[in-house]
This record gives structure tokens, sequence and C-alpha cells, in this order.
């Protein structure tokens, strides 16, 4: 996901493209990868197929719309995709409103830092890679959060979910953030 | 800015990147990160692991006709480029006196414009109207006023916005959150010089100890 030779496609260079030159070429192939991603963790989290799959439809328009809001020094492109799949989720499975923060006045620039973009996305794959390596139980639990299927009072009761192995990534996070303030 | 020291539990950081929170503690949630950019950082770790779930979930193939009908709706002209229009209102330090953006969506910006009622003792609130499971509020204590004594039969979380108060947990100034659950009482007593506002979510009744507030509590609906 980040050109370092591990055989993932640089999706950052694909959302530049989107977001620069319109380039539909690009769009196809995220939509290939990421379409029946974000249709399958809707079903997961308990949409019909012909929800999921408006849905996930409309969450590749969103992705083409707001190309040019996609910071890749905040966030990859899976988990941006992620919060775009999740507020469509809220809208359409909940109902339910969902306040965001106000956004950062100093971001995105319209040339971000390269070295700010690799250290995230590498920061992001190493967290991935935490969680794979989960044993099965712990994994699934943080599924289930994710998919839903947890209320926020099961996520506080919950003495199985892995929160140390996301705290150890949060170290990284904050040091990225102090750089990218600078 | 002052320096925030008590942060979002990660419990409510993780349930807020899942959006399974009821809405009024996603308020809190998005008005505590509008002030703290540490809770920010912390923020984009758990979506990171959102980010994650969704790549490791397995696929379910789009229908046939998915991507022609997904071009279809494409916009095709020019992508404006952002435009970064720095406003004094996207920067909350230019205004101290302000709410922060996602609850001045519900409020309105201007702490002087609440409507509130009366909670007997000087102490006013005022609900702040959201979907059910939780309820969210403003709570202004008068300076150096001493809150009713109370418990929780469930999960509260406080948001200091103005002032200050203080209880056996430590100071709590502009920005700082507790999260207090049911085995948690708390006597929070407003710091002297400016009365304390707050936003507070509970997602069960406070259990206030003192008799006339027990009474009062079923016509106040708080």
């Amino acid at each position: 996901m980040n050109g370092s030779g591990n055989g993932k496609a640089d999706w950052v260079a694909h959302m530049h493209r989107i977001s620069t030159v319109r380039d539909k070429a690009a769009f196809g192939e995220l939509f290939q990868y990421f379409a029946p991603r974000v249709k399958a963790f809707l079903m997961k989290s308990g949409a019909d197929e012909g929800l999921a799959e408006d849905c996930a439809q409309d969450v590749m328009v969103t992705l083409w719309n707001k190309a040019h809001m996609f910071d890749p020094t905040r966030a990859s492109v899976a988990t941006w995709i992620f919060t775009i799949a999740r507020n469509r989720r809220i809208d359409a499975l909940r109902k339910d409103r969902r306040p965001e923060p106000e956004d950062l006045a100093w971001g995105p620039e319209e040339e971000p830092d390269q070295a700010d973009v690799m250290t995230l996305q590498q920061e992001t794959d190493r967290l991935g890679e935490a969680i794979k390596a989960l044993p099965e139980k712990q994994r699934e639990l943080i599924e289930k959060a994710y998919f839903g299927d947890l209320s926020h009072g099961e996520i506080a009761t919950e003495t199985g979910l892995p929160l140390g192995t996301i705290k150890s990534r949060i170290r990284l996070a904050l040091e990225r953030l102090r750089h990218t303030m600078r | 800015m002052n320096v925030i020291n008590h942060h979002l539990t990660d419990e409510l950081l993780m349930g807020y990147a899942a959006g399974t929170l009821p809405e009024a503690f996603s308020l809190i949630v998005a008005t505590h990160i509008s002030m703290c950019d540490e809770c920010r950082a912390r923020l984009g770790s758990f979506d990171a692991v959102g980010g994650s779930v969704l790549e490791e979930c397995g696929s379910h193939a789009m229908a046939e006709d998915s991507f022609s009908e997904v071009l279809g709706r494409l916009d095709g002209a020019p992508n404006s480029q952002p435009i970064r229009v720095e406003t004094e209102t996207s920067n909350g330090a230019n205004h101290a006196d302000s709410f922060p953006w996602p609850l001045a969506e519900y409020v309105g910006s201007d702490p002087s414009a609440v409507k509130w009622k009366s909670l007997g003792g000087g102490v006013r609130h005022s609900v702040i109207k959201t979907s059910k499971g939780a309820t969210a509020r403003l709570l202004r204590i008068p300076a150096g006023m001493t809150m009713p004594d109370h418990g929780h039969n469930g999960l509260e979380a406080t948001l200091v916005l103005k002032g200050a108060y203080r209880d056996d947990d430590g100071r709590y100034g502009p920005g700082d959150i507790e999260v207090a659950n049911e085995e948690f009482d708390h006597t929070p007593v407003a710091e002297d010089g400016e009365d304390c506002i707050c936003l507070t979510v509970t997602d069960a009744p406070l259990k206030f100890r003192g008799l006339v507030p027990r009474i009062a509590q079923p016509f106040l609906g708080i």
C-alpha cells in the first residue's frame, strides 16, 4: 500500500490521480478492490445484500466526490474508506446522527510531506499486522466491535478486547501528530 | 489553550470509531476531540483498526452492472481543489468563549444564549435533544458551589467547557473529560471565580443522595 515492496497496490497514488486528474482507471482499480470489501463489511454489520450493494455504491461515489479531502498524512486509504462506510452504515442502518469533530485548521495541505505519508502508511500496516497476529478470539472480538455487534457497554466490560495492542500503537500516533503540527 | 489532563477512555474512542455509540455520547466524544489533539490522534489509531477490519473481513461480489452504475453517477467535472478558508470560526482558539463546533451544531455557539432551567440551589441545566439511548445536557454550576452528591446507574461522561471543578479525582478545567461508571460517587465543587459550564452525558438517570434532589428528580427530568 505504500510502495514498500510488499506487493500491495499504491492506493495513495490512486487517490492522488483521482483527486487531481479525475482518473477513472485509477477509480476502477480502487472500486475492484474495495467495493466488495465494503459490501462484505456492511453485510457482516447486519445489512441484507441489496442494502449492502446500494450502500457500497454510495461509498464509492463519496470516495470520488470527496477525493480531495483524503489526507494521506492522517489515514490510509483503507482507513478513510472505512470511515465513509461506517458513516453510511450509521445513516442507513441505525438512522442515527453522528456528530463529527471540528476539522483541523492546519490540514490537509496541497502537497503533503512524502516522509509523513510514508510514516503514516507504514504505521497503519504495522497496526494491521499486529491485529492479524492476535489470538483468534481477540481478533474476533475486535471484528464484532467494528461490525457493531458490541454495544458501548459491552466494549467497556469485555475483558478480552486487546486494547493494549492498539494502545501500543498510540504512542506512535502521537509522535506523528506532533511532527505534522510542527 | 490550557493543558488538558483528563482524556477519553479507550472504550469510548473505540465505540466512536466503530460507530456504535448513542448520539449523545458521540456528541461529547466529538466535542472533546475538537478541543484535544491527543485524543484526535488516538482516534486515528482506532479508525485505523476499522480500516484493517474492513480490509480483512473478506469480500462479497458486487452486482454485475455495479461499476457502470457507479460510473454513471460520477461527476465528470474537474475537481475543485480544496479551498482552505481560514475562517475565524474554524479555529476554536480564536473564540475562547464560544462552544466547540460539534456542540454549537446543537445549541448554538454562544454560551450566554443557552436557555437554562433551574435545578435548585443555583444549579441550572439545559437538555440537548438527541436520539434515545443516552441523554446529553449542559450543566451550569455557580462558582464555588457544590453539586448535589450523586452516583450513577450507568455511565456518565462530563466535559468541562468553561470554568473548572474539583472532585476526589482532581481538577477539571476546560477540555478535561471525566468518565465515571456506576461504582463511582462524586461531589464536584465548582471553582471560585467563574461559573462552571459542562456537557454531561448519561445512559441512565443520576442517583442523588440528598432528600430534596431525590424528590425533585422525577419532576426535573434529569
